[in-house]
């Protein structure tokens, strides 16, 4: 097979994975509406291209730590969806088994080590992680990905500089997606912003567009091959745009709606489509791509939805091994 | 038998557990030059600067890279230089390694000792001097230990590394000198199992880390009285020996709870709420908690003495009770 062929397939591929990520996330925000998720969901509409771009260029082996915004990255990991939609709904066969939810998901069965909770917080997280790999004497790098908020968070500065003095095995992804909650980051944000912040680390710093799919797989490969080779930490500045709100609640209001429109037009998915057109890749392959994908996420909503809720025990399950956390502990 | 101090027999804990485990591993401030009170003196020579690390000032890296070496099978032990340093890492400890097993439904935990050398040594005032053991105690996920001799801080600080779950494990800044004779194969200890100090039957004193020594020494002026007194060293905080405790109140009836925290809110009132939900009919007297007033702790020596429960409070207030 010619290279042009297989790119074009990879990129179908791409095209493929990401719209199993939208429609993750459209299933889950119906059944957020629907009463069945049960706490915040933070979908990551229009940045799928960074997930697919950035973790989906990852090994198996790899580890990555992830966002409150991860559904994506923890899909393209290899995660189930299923399991992500039962954890979603609170229920028994969750990746947590129900007690994480959105905010807190993991698999570390596919190296998934954690959304959080904490905007930044995963950065040291990741260094330690890519501490331990060196220490152990493995071959891996570890991936943190985090939006452009967290570059003014105390554990961004801490983290990298960390990940430079002991030249860990790490890459950092900024998604910048332009927003922190609900406030446009650029007004709370001095200087230059995120790779400046790195490059003044020592970090060798990388601008991608990160609505560009096949971009973000392309630079994503040659930096982990750069870490993998001694190269040391690196920085992945990838320039993207929420599409929606910061839950799935939040209407955005806050954004002119000639603004959203005119981003739509950039949507990652609708790019790469355009872009197999070109080369002739007909409407039905494509259109398959999403209906296969709304049919997969249908199926793990339903599953999710008939799933039992966790039993009992598991409120006192993986506290900690020693003490005992029942109430019942008091009773003499 | 070899005569050990309390930092001595910290020192021997880790090196042994290092030698025994190559996952185990050190990282924190200043270790490479033997850390700021001499407790990691020699370990780089013998370790090397990998696994006893340097790390920059940055409190919410070295816990949170230590909580990513954990998820990731290593067991890192931080050192936090002071306990009041670790508050600049509350997320890492508290949001991140005390929650991470749980709320990931136990596909992994976080194998981390973070020391936090505690309390009053030297004036060390406000920013230096705290005791916080209380905070810890509260948090689902973590263990809290507060060794009062060096032999349980040799024989903890073992059972600490050795544990799956973060352990927050606090020494007493004025115990570093205090000596032991130790013998040459000390096994770990065991989270959660106080130490009778002294066996009396008329009061039962409770206490942990330097505040053991006080409560000591007014069992002893108190024996000389004909009062006889049970000093309970609790030894971990969580678990905490609630056998050990209503056991020795049941018998004596009385308890007086001495430690060097701030009273309001401290870990004695649970101590206390315990014993009195638990052995309300059977008191001779009302529970007595003695600790701190509420108040930063001050430099000049005359007021940071006035926070100190001494021996002599502990002996009043024993005697308050009969």
């Amino acid at each position: 097979m010619n290279r042009p062929n297989l790119d074009l397939e990879r990129l179908a591929d791409r095209h493929r994975r990401m719209h199993r990520i939208r429609a993750f996330e459209e299933q889950a925000v119906a059944a957020l509406e629907e009463g069945l998720v049960l706490g915040a969901i933070h979908p990551s509409i229009g940045q799928e291209a960074c997930a697919v771009g950035a973790v989906g260029s990852l090994a198996r082996e790899d580890l990555l730590l992830s966002t409150h915004r991860g559904h994506g990255h923890t899909l393209e990991k290899g995660a189930s969806a299923t399991a992500m939609m039962r954890e979603l709904f609170g229920r028994e066969g969750g990746n947590c088994g129900g007690k994480g939810g959105s905010m807190h998901i993991a698999d570390f069965s596919v190296g998934m080590l954690g959304a959080n909770g904490v905007v930044g917080a995963n950065i040291n997280i990741a260094a330690g992680a890519a501490h331990a790999v060196r220490l152990r004497g493995e071959r891996r790098i570890v991936c943190c990905i985090f939006g452009d908020g967290a570059i003014n968070r105390g554990p961004f500065l801490e983290g990298l500089n960390w990940a430079r003095v002991f030249d860990l095995p790490v890459l950092f992804v900024c998604e910048d997606n332009a927003f922190a909650a609900t406030t446009r980051t650029e007004a709370m944000t001095g200087g230059p912003g995120p790779a400046a912040r790195a490059e003044a680390l020592g970090i060798p710093s990388h601008a991608a567009d990160g609505n560009d799919v096949g971009r973000m797989a392309e630079v994503t490969a040659e930096l982990r091959e750069r870490i993998l080779g001694g190269g040391g930490p690196q920085f992945l500045w990838a320039k993207t745009w929420r599409l929606t709100g910061h839950t799935a609640v939040d209407k955005a209001a806050y954004r002119d709606a000639g603004e959203v429109a005119e981003r739509w037009k950039d949507d990652p998915i609708a790019r790469a489509a355009e872009t197999l057109r070109m080369h002739g890749v007909g409407e039905e392959t494509l259109s398959g791509h999403r209906e296969a994908a709304v049919e997969e996420m249908r199926a793990a909503y339903e599953e999710a939805k008939a799933a039992p809720w966790p039993e009992t025990a598991a409120l006192y399950a993986d506290v900690q091994d020693v003490g005992d956390p029942r109430e019942a502990a008091f009773r003499w | 038998m070899v005569t050990t101090t309390y930092m001595e027999a910290g020192r021997r804990a880790l090196a042994e557990e290092m030698r025994r485990d190559p996952t185990v591993w050190a990282l924190g401030e200043d270790l490479g030059r033997g850390g700021v009170f001499g407790q990691y003196a020699g370990m780089a020579e013998e370790f090397g600067p990998l696994r006893i690390s340097d790390a920059p000032i940055s409190e919410a890296a070295i816990l949170g890279s230590a909580v990513g070496a954990a998820l990731a099978g290593t067991r890192p032990v931080v050192e936090m230089r002071f306990a009041d340093f670790a508050l600049c890492a509350v997320d890492e400890l508290v949001n991140q390694a005390a929650k991470a097993r749980y709320m990931f439904g136990g596909q992994g935990g976080v194998p981390l000792v973070v020391r936090e050398p505690m309390g009053m040594w030297r004036s060390s005032a406000a920013q230096h001097s705290q005791s916080l053991e209380a905070w810890y105690v509260h948090i689902p996920g973590l263990t809290v230990v507060a060794p009062a001799t060096p032999g349980d801080n040799l024989r903890l600080l073992k059972a600490a590394i050795r544990s799956d779950d973060p352990v927050v494990y606090l020494e007493h800044k004025d115990l570093w000198g205090l000596e032991e004779e130790l013998g040459d194969d000390e096994p770990p200890g065991d989270l959660g199992s106080a130490r009778i100090v002294c066996e009396g039957s008329d009061a039962t004193v409770v206490s942990w880390s330097a505040m053991v020594r006080n409560a000591h020494a007014a069992a002893e002026t108190l024996a000389e009285e004909g009062v006889s007194v049970e000093v309970i060293d609790l030894r971990t905080l969580w678990p905490w020996d609630r056998e050990a405790v209503l056991a020795s109140v049941r018998r004596t009836g009385r308890l007086v709870v001495a430690h060097e925290a701030v009273s309001v809110g401290g870990f004695g009132a649970e101590v206390a709420a315990v014993v009195s939900e638990a052995l309300f009919g059977s008191l001779k007297a009302p529970v007595k908690r003695l600790g701190a007033p509420r108040v930063p702790i001050p430099y000049a020596k005359p007021l940071e003495d006035m926070l100190r429960v001494g021996p002599d409070a502990i002996a009043a207030a024993i005697r308050a009770q009969l």
